[in-house]
């Protein structure tokens, strides 16, 4: 009875709460060793992401390429790939959508729409690759998929300056106008003026699609049995080949549209020679979220509310804003590290049985 | 009577299940004990502990009559306990003598001194009769040679007490002949053997005592040579076992299957299969016997789909399927109970109702417009375990993880055999399996033929190829070596084609 939280969770997410327990902890001792009140500094870092309702507003728009990004790599893992690509994948997206938006003159929806199936397609398109030299040649995912990050990179590096250069930079595109941006008034204005915007609920969106397809539909129960055991997918007659390249599409795909979230949602130009660092970090949020959609969601807007509070936290105390990444780093260390935390967890559970 | 080994009143629990209660075993010096059980029964644990991999919460180890701790392997070998694992751990591309001496290395100076090792060995070698080469490579000795390689492990180490785990699941009835007598050579040359196994007949041709667990619990110690087999059978299962599989005499009927001068590579991109035909009718068994590696697996993945064919052709009735993917072939009527349960046969991390309709998820009721009947998908495995008596904790919920491996076999047969196959094809159907589960898995496959299915039977164990076939096909290094009928041939017969040894040739 020491432990009643336990009772009634599953374990998965027993690990991942414990993971960010270590890791808080963790923090806490890092401000103390920096000479500052960890209570205070927590405090002001959540009131920095939480404390009004516009910074609720960007601490979400903080999230969601992390939501779609995490939930890309949790897909991947859990049809048994490792998409490291997702960085390239959101970067190439991102890039065709900020294209399609500098290029066409519409109406909004009409061009929006154009813009996200451009980020889609594009994600999809930089997945398929390493997703067919994986299927055809046996070329590993991991290999392929950071190769492809910097192809992409050196893709945009030239294609921006050379057909969409900014007014004044030479490193960045122009501005997208208004009619581009996944940003909307209403959103903004319920936010209190915060640069939330529609990414959010296509993030949301694509959770909930992502958790449909995994968990009731027939394309999802042969991806998985791909993921899990792709010996017995080939002896029951599932196609792993089809399934491989599928599999990364989706990912890719939903890279993609963590690059539209980020470029022509939360920032409205591109920059060059910078890899977004969401791609990475939605290893850890795949990794945190257990690969469950839902958990990626959780995981993401956790550590979405670390990144958006660190900035307060700063102005507001001596603490170093990289205690914020520390604190980040650690949770990601215990969640990977998952294995000894569900021994512990069992330990303590056989211990209560009294065994 | 001197004892070397005294396991007095072993108990170990893991979470759940209490894996030893209570056992006593003794061994003394110079004699071959057998330990049977069935699978789970307890004997890997048992063993375990006595090779320092396992810790017991009570009881005592004693060795020549004093109390010894073994907290690891390292300490068991220096008590001259050896094992014999059932899967062998060997360095191919190494030779017999570097396999020996690693970990051991004998130095002169900087250098490894192959040489005196070398000789140490094949002195070994010839006092126990093992007729090894210490030059030869691994990876071009047979495994009967591999598994003495094994034992010379051991006794270059010094071990006195000798632990084999199932060592005869490997070889062929010849070897296993000459392994029995190695052993024999070992204990009247004083060393001492624990025998861990589930053949009635090998403890019969070996050991002198033999110790049964049941479930944990220690049924007894009888002395071999004074208990029949059919005892020693009831004492580890628990109630009366039939060895014979009752099959009526049945005229087979037309051919389903055939194979035409099938050729298939193998993983190492050589011919692992040449030139090979082969027929199944209705309502017969045909078994395959060969030892492990002789073009088995080829050729039933190439029946399956799961491996291509280099040249020849594959029929089901009179249409043509070498080039279809598996899942046509498996909708035309093949099913197919694979060798591996675990690699091939199911997804570990999948619910049982989930593995249940692995084939055929994407048939109606089971699924519609690309979504899943979740109902109708938890009905029809419910009815697959309630027919095959696929006992699990949660029932269809159960991860397949978490089912004991004759649980999880006796699935996959149900899941075949539900399929409603024109052929079945089962590898190693009972591997690993304890008497009772294999009665019952022999049983439904005879049941199969009788109902007018082909099956094409691929097993390791002979007795079980003798027992429920019909007609039998020999295979060694990936030809056809012949097909005798199972009522005109016995072991001996069969033994020596397994060898390569054509009918009609001397051996």
């Amino acid at each position: 009875m020491k432990l009643p939280i336990i009772k009634g969770i599953k374990k998965e997410t027993a690990v991942s709460l414990l993971a960010v327990v270590f890791g808080l902890v963790a923090g806490a001792l890092f401000m103390l060793m920096t000479g500052n009140n960890p209570f205070a500094g927590y405090a002001f870092l959540f009131q920095g992401g939480l404390m009004s309702i516009e910074r609720i507003g960007n601490t979400l728009a903080t999230s969601t390429p992390l939501i779609l990004t995490g939930l890309s790599i949790a897909f991947a893992f859990k049809t048994g790939m490792f998409n490291v690509g997702a960085a390239g994948q959101m970067l190439f997206g991102g890039f065709c959508a900020t294209a399609v938006g500098l290029t066409l003159n519409l109406p909004k929806p009409l061009l929006l729409t154009l813009m996200l199936i451009a980020a889609i397609l594009g994600g999809a398109l930089w997945a398929w690759v390493p997703g067919f030299l994986k299927a055809r040649f046996n070329v590993h995912e991991v290999v392929s998929t950071i190769m492809m990050n910097w192809i992409s990179y050196w893709v945009v590096y030239y294609t921006v300056p050379a057909y969409f250069k900014g007014e004044f930079l030479e490193t960045e595109s122009r501005k997208i106008s208004d009619h581009a941006s996944l940003k909307v008034a209403w959103l903004s204005d319920l936010f209190g003026g915060s640069y939330i915007n529609l990414g959010i609920l296509l993030a949301v969106i694509a959770v909930i699609v992502i958790s449909f397809i995994l968990d009731k539909t027939v394309m999802g129960y042969e991806l998985k049995s791909v993921g899990f055991n792709r010996f017995a997918a080939e002896y029951a007659g599932v196609s792993v080949n089809r399934s491989i390249i599928l599999s990364m599409m989706i990912s890719g795909a939903l890279a993609g549209l963590g690059g539209a979230a980020l470029y022509v949602g939360n920032a409205s130009n591109i920059q060059i020679g910078i890899l977004p660092s969401q791609g990475m970090d939605g290893i850890a949020v795949s990794l945190l979220g257990a690969n469950s959609p839902l958990g990626v969601l959780g995981a993401a807007i956790f550590f979405g509310l670390l990144y958006s509070g660190k900035g307060f936290m700063n102005a507001m105390t001596n603490i170093p804003p990289e205690i914020a990444d520390t604190i980040i780093a650690t949770i990601i260390y215990f969640a990977a590290t998952s294995v000894m935390i569900e021994k512990f967890i069992d330990r303590i559970i056989r211990r209560k049985r009294g065994e | 009577m001197e004892y070397v080994v005294e396991m007095l009143n072993i108990r170990k629990e893991f979470p759940g299940i209490v894996a030893n209660d209570n056992i006593t075993l003794n061994l003394k010096k110079g004699e071959i004990h057998a330990l049977l059980g069935e699978n789970g029964a307890g004997k890997s644990t048992l063993m375990g502990i006595l090779f320092g991999m396992n810790q017991p919460d009570s009881g005592t180890i004693r060795m020549y009559g004093k109390d010894v701790r073994i907290s690891n392997p390292n300490v068991a070998n220096e008590l001259g306990i050896g094992m014999v694992h059932q899967h062998f751990k060997l360095v191919h591309n190494f030779t017999i003598t570097e396999n020996i001496i690693l970990g051991v290395e004998p130095k002169s100076g900087l250098a490894v001194d192959i040489k005196s090792a070398a000789n140490r060995i094949a002195k070994l070698s010839e006092k126990y009769g093992l007729n090894v080469d210490p030059y030869a490579k691994i990876e071009d000795v047979s495994v009967g040679m591999q598994q003495r390689v094994e034992i010379l492990k051991m006794l270059y180490r010094n071990a006195e007490v000798l632990i084999f785990d199932e060592p005869t699941a490997v070889l062929t009835p010849q070897e296993i002949q000459d392994l029995i007598k190695i052993m024999k050579n070992l204990v009247s040359e004083g060393k001492s053997i624990i025998l861990i196994t589930h053949k009635l007949k090998e403890i019969k041709a070996a050991a002198s005592r033999c110790t049964v667990i049941r479930r944990g619990k220690l049924i007894g110690t009888v002395d071999v040579a004074a208990t029949t087999e059919a005892k020693m059978a009831e004492m580890m299962v628990g109630r009366e076992v039939s060895f014979k599989v009752d099959k009526k005499e049945k005229e087979p009927g037309e051919v389903i299957l055939k194979v035409e001068n099938l050729s298939v590579q193998n993983s190492r991109k050589v011919l692992g299969l040449k030139n090979f035909s082969l027929e199944v009718r209705a309502g017969e068994i045909l078994g395959v016997a060969g030892v492990e590696g002789n073009g088995q697996s080829e050729l039933v993945e190439a029946i399956t789909g799961l491996r291509h064919a280099e040249s020849g052709k594959i029929f089901l009735r009179d249409e043509e399927i070498t080039t279809k993917p598996v899942r046509a072939r498996i909708n035309a009527g093949i099913a197919h109970i694979p060798e591996d349960r675990q690699k091939r046969g199911l997804v570990l991390d999948y619910t049982v109702e989930d593995n249940m309709v692995i084939e055929i998820y994407d048939r109606p009721p089971f699924s519609k417009n690309g979504l899943l009947n979740r109902e109708a998908i938890r009905k029809y495995s419910e009815e697959i375990m309630k027919n095959f008596d696929v006992r699990a904790g949660k029932g269809a919920e159960s991860m397949a993880r978490s089912l004991s491996g004759g649980n999880q076999q006796k699935a996959i047969v149900g899941r075949e055999v539900e399929l409603n196959p024109e052929v079945l094809i089962a590898v190693q159907p009972t591997r690993g399996l304890d008497v009772g589960s294999i009665e019952y898995i022999h049983k439904r496959l005879v049941e199969q033929r009788d109902s007018g299915k082909a099956v094409l039977l691929v097993s390791l164990e002979l007795d079980e190829i003798l027992n429920l076939s019909d007609r039998i096909a020999i295979i060694n290094n990936g030809e056809l070596i012949g097909i005798v009928n199972a009522a005109d041939t016995d072991e001996n017969e069969v033994g020596l084609m397994m060898a390569g040894v054509r009918k009609g040739e001397s051996a």
